[in-house]
């Protein structure tokens, strides 16, 4: 193995996604081997180079076309055979975490997940994520000759693309339709047009305090698109039926890591927190300045959000 | 057809963590243990199939010690006919790979032809095992899955994708499924549930009777190691903006944007 460092790089609608390149730019920053990136699929790679990768692995093949973990966990495998790293990380997607763990088994690689942090510590790669839904926090050091991780999407900031270029190693991995063993044969369209909770730079999330589902969608989402942010919400609102399971933030629900969270009228129960501590700015609205999350806000109002939420909506409007 | 159903217990995830002296993991005398929550799901899908006919048999499987054994009950109380815990000094220090193994060999010799775990255990929230279960025993998988159904030996689920799409699988048996919230309400035990559990198996498994190697789990075999346990970095103290409503929020606009430059 090599201290070559293959990113995985997902691409959206054409484009590297915003994660492929975070990736990318801390490979390059941890300076403990040169980077490559692994594309799936066939995406045009050119703008990786330019992010750092020397090299770009592409594996392509009509059968990935769409995501299936057999045909994946193969390309992946071929893909770290042909280049020889010794370290593979991803983000920490929906391919990932699918497709990952099984290709960790099938190699007999240490897999370290969801991590926050990704270190040089004397030329090895050591993870640090949280733990006990982030009640602690925790080094991950792996043992085998090949190292995965995955890295939780807004760990690092995205700077400008220094610039470069990478050439394009064909990997053929001889994966055919037969190794496509669970099919997607529907996608179902998201609920909103908002980015995915889980790699959106802002949330506006709302509690059981709304009272109601009409009332969510006339105070929570109006500001949320007001701010270009997603909507999210506690598991009171969820469970009494005011948010989608999807919008769930917290232990039970979707880990989230945001720039901005803003919270209304949720009272900061352990489980909440457990899915938003880390978010960089933490915005409380709440009636009782008592409420456990004023604890971890940046900034609070104390105040009736039926009344804060739609004067902070003006205040953005007057720009 | 036989369903397998991971039950993990974990600890209550109200619990305060404290972290043991070596800062390799939590100490655990006065937590309080409870099932894994999505583990539930992954329990009450399996009872429904066996409501619905399609299953003769509901096993839970787990890999941990005696004082594990009253979710077990709570596990056969809610329903399922038996259990099997997993339980040897070998699988001491094992990573997810090392209890992938046992639980794949246990899951094989009872001949299960569906498997549902949780989602991820809320413990390590790493969401690995079920994925390499599926690997080891040589079955398809389907992640994070909040609608499933089963027909004959095909099955159909649905799963959150990238970019917040969701996506509709097919495929065949078998397969291990990991389950999310949304895909049901676990129900609670009942009385004559709880009676009923006294009579139901728990079947301890040693490394050697499932034909693993102890050589390739445990401390000695694991591929990761967590170390520096310590506790999340303090936030910096808050700032509760006083004044009238509109004072409190033209001033949290100027801050939003002037210091924190997040909008
Ligand atoms: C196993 C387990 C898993 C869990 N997982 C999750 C999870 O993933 N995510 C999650 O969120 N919870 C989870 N919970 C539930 C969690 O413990 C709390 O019950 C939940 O987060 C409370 O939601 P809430 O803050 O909306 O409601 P409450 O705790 O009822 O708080 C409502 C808040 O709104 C304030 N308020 C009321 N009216 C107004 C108003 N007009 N203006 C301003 N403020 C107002 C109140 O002061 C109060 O602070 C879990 C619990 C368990 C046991
Ligand atoms: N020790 C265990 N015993 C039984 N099932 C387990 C065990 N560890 C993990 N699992 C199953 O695997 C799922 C995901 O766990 P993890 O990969 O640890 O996050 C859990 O929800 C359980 O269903």
């Amino acid at each position: 193995m090599s201290n070559e460092i293959l990113v995985f790089c997902e691409f959206e609608g054409g484009a590297p996604r915003k994660t492929a390149l975070e990736l990318l730019q801390r490979a390059v920053a941890l300076g403990a081997g040169p980077v490559s990136a692994l594309v799936i699929g066939n995406a045009d790679s050119s703008a990786l180079g330019a992010n750092g990768a020397h090299k770009v692995y592409q594996v392509s093949a009509p059968a990935l076309a769409s995501y299936s973990t057999g045909a994946y966990t193969k390309a992946f495998a071929a893909a770290l055979a042909a280049s020889g790293a010794g370290t593979l990380i991803a983000s920490a997607s929906s391919i990932a975490r699918d497709a990952l763990p099984r290709l960790a088994a099938r190699l007999g690689a240490g897999l370290g997940v969801e991590c926050t942090e990704l270190r040089n510590a004397g030329g090895r790669i050591v993870g640090r994520r949280p733990v006990y839904a982030g009640k602690a926090l925790v080094d991950v050091n792996i043992q085998s000759p090949v190292a995965i991780f995955t890295l939780r999407p807004n760990s690092y900031p995205v700077g400008p693309a220094p610039g470069g270029s990478a050439s394009v190693v064909l990997v053929d991995a001889g994966i055919t339709e037969a190794d496509v063993d669970v099919k997607v044969v529907g996608t179902l369209a998201p609920d909103s047009t908002a980015v995915d909770l889980t790699e959106a730079e802002r949330i506006v999330s709302g509690g059981r305090s709304l009272k109601s589902k009409e009332q969510f969608d006339a105070v929570v989402r109006p500001l949320a698109a007001a701010l270009g942010a997603t909507a999210g919400a506690s598991r009171a609102a969820v469970d009494a039926g005011y948010a989608g399971h999807g919008e769930q933030v917290g232990q039970t629900g979707k880990v989230v890591n945001p720039s901005l969270y803003i919270a209304l009228g949720i009272s900061g129960a352990i489980q909440h927190l457990a899915g938003m501590r880390t978010s960089r700015v933490i915005v409380a609205v709440n009636k009782d300045p008592e409420a456990p999350i004023f604890q971890f806000a940046t900034y609070g109002i104390v105040g009736d959000l039926f009344e804060v939420a739609p004067m902070l909506q003006a205040e953005l409007a007057r720009g | 057809m036989k369903i397998g159903v991971c039950l993990k217990q974990v600890p209550a995830t109200d619990t305060r963590i404290r972290i043991n002296a070596d800062a390799t993991a939590i100490l655990t005398d006065d937590v309080k243990f409870e099932i894994n929550p999505y583990d539930e799901y992954a329990l009450e899908e399996a009872l429904r199939l066996k409501q619905a006919g399609k299953a003769t048999e509901v096993i839970t499987f787990t890999v941990g010690g005696a004082d594990a054994e009253a979710r077990i009950r709570d596990g056969l109380a809610r329903g399922a006919d038996r259990a099997v815990r997993i339980d040897d000094p070998a699988l001491a220090g094992s990573d997810g790979l090392g209890l992938a193994r046992v639980l794949a060999a246990a899951l094989k010799a009872e001949g299960v032809g569906l498997v549902f775990a949780g989602r991820q255990s809320v413990d390590g929230d790493s969401s690995t095992v079920p994925a390499m279960i599926a690997e080891l025993m040589g079955a398809s998988q389907v992640s994070w899955v909040d609608k499933f159904e089963v027909e004959g030996d095909a099955f159909t689920a649905q799963r959150a994708a990238g970019g917040g799409m969701r996506e509709v699988v097919t495929g065949k048996l078998p397969v291990v499924a990991s389950c999310d919230k949304g895909l049901n309400t676990p129900r609670y035990a009942t009385l004559p549930g709880i009676l009923k559990a006294k009579s139901k198996k728990i079947g301890v498994m040693s490394v050697a009777e499932l034909g693993v190697d102890a050589g390739s789990v445990g401390a000695g075999a694991a591929l990761v190691t967590f170390t520096n346990m310590g506790p999340p970095p303090e936030r910096p103290a808050g700032r509760i903006l006083s004044g009238d409503t509109a004072s409190a929020v033209s001033e949290l606009v100027r801050l939003l944007r002037d210091e924190a430059k997040v909008i």
